[in-house]
């Protein structure tokens, strides 16, 4: 069975895999990081959307074998320490969870466009959120969470 | 999702040699349409071939009268490419409107021009543009390339490592997406290029990409939304399921024709 060894939050990890392993089951089931959810694992609803290198995919319908050698950053990576990032802190600021399942995906995909635009417009993070599904609806609280957090950033995590 | 055996090369004759030498090989670019069929059990290969590690494959270029995207290039980059937005700026927004954010920073052109899902948006783009199919060891035509739903002239080691383009006078590709998965329901790229008149739709037929005769030389004649508005395409082979029936579609690639020709300007 292969061994995958990659950065994760800034820590190397290694683990022996399958090689039809997910990403999301490495980070889940070998190393214990819960904080990635799996909701619909058919790329559609974004709950368990990481960092590969710096943009933000969907670790459901990534192979741990192809994030081998990989930096990746899940939601336990964002904080430091007792401070939350400036994107978890809009999410508490502005209400932007209701049960809480989707928010992990939402505040990484949420940075990966914070990343790219310090002051995206309630369209661009609407058009941004495509793949992100909140079945609680809470998108409206969710976006001003998103703009708030994104300027917050500055342009730059 | 049944188990296989990963390869990891880091040039293009081993991977060539990992394809030979699998049982049931299949290349992995981005996996955004592989692994969702494998999970399904639709693709059960014993090999998987990444062309992650091989070099020169993510790569675009300038050549003047055409622009060349390498096969492991995501949609994110085609739509942020300057030179794509520059020579082929239908291209560049085609790619941008593909599935979602996550979906584009890991899906590849070579993928989805491989993959052939009959509602998948590069195959319009390649038809109508006129577009050539670069592989390890030859060059096949767009037109000859998409053979319906799912089947490619691909052999079973053949690996693409390149689209090319060429640069139209006008393009521009108009899309009516299922909004969960926001595959095509119907997609019209129309193109004013070296190719001719060409207006090419995906996402409408269960044989994948075609082109429609009619409206291209009404278009020839007078390049206007209004010369294909009342042009309408049969309903014989139209898909047909909960998204749109089959006489909804054939309305739409109406609709999305005229859209296509009045967003060239």
């Amino acid at each position: 069975m292969p061994t995958v060894t990659m950065t994760v939050n800034g820590m190397e990890r290694s683990g022996t895999v399958e090689g039809r392993t997910l990403l999301v089951e490495f980070l889940r089931e070998h190393l214990g990081l819960t904080g990635t959810h799996v909701g619909c694992d058919t790329s559609q609803c974004g709950a368990c959307v990481v960092h590969v290198n710096g943009t933000s995919v969907k670790s459901c319908t990534c192979l741990a074998v192809q994030a081998d050698g990989a930096d990746v950053t899940t939601i336990e990576g964002l904080a430091n320490g007792a401070d939350l990032h400036p994107m978890q802190e809009a999410f508490r600021e502005h209400h932007g969870l209701q049960c809480g399942f989707c928010t992990p995906g939402m505040v990484l995909s949420a940075v990966d466009l914070a990343n790219q635009n310090s002051d995206p417009s309630e369209h661009e993070v609407r058009e941004w959120l495509e793949g992100n599904l909140c079945r609680c609806t809470g998108y409206h609280n969710i976006v001003k969470a998103v703009q708030a957090g994104a300027q917050a950033m500055g342009g730059g995590s | 999702m049944n188990d296989f055996t990963y390869h990891a090369p880091t040039s293009m004759d081993e991977a060539l040699g990992a394809l030979r030498g699998a049982e049931g090989g299949k290349v992995i670019a981005g996996g955004q349409s592989l692994l969702p069929i494998m999970k399904l059990n639709l693709a059960m290969p014993s090999d998987l071939v990444s062309l992650a590690g091989v070099p020169g494959l993510a790569d675009i270029a300038d050549g003047g009268d055409s622009v060349t995207v390498g096969a492991m290039c995501t949609h994110a980059q085609v739509a942020a490419s300057a030179i794509v937005q520059g020579r082929i700026p239908a291209l560049a927004a085609m790619a941008d409107g593909i599935g979602d954010a996550q979906v584009r920073n890991a899906g590849t052109i070579g993928g989805s021009v491989a993959h052939n899902d009959p509602a998948a948006d590069y195959p319009a783009a390649c038809v109508a543009l006129g577009a050539t199919i670069v592989t390890d060891r030859r060059e096949i035509s767009a037109d000859d390339f998409f053979r319906g739903m799912f089947m490619t002239p691909l052999e079973e080691d053949e690996v693409i490592t390149a689209v090319r383009f060429p640069v139209p006078a006008r393009a521009a590709y108009a899309k009516f997406a299922n909004p969960a998965s926001k595959y095509a329901i119907a997609g019209v790229m129309v193109a004013d290029g070296p190719a001719g008149m060409r207006v090419a739709v995906t996402g409408a037929s269960g044989d994948g990409v075609f082109r429609v005769a009619a409206m291209e030389a009404a278009l020839g004649d007078s390049f206007s939304g209004d010369a294909v508005a009342g042009i309408s395409v049969s309903t014989d082979g139209m898909l047909s399921d909960t998204a749109a029936g089959a006489e909804y579609r054939a309305h739409l690639v109406t609709v999305m024709a005229r859209r296509a020709v009045e967003a060239c300007g």
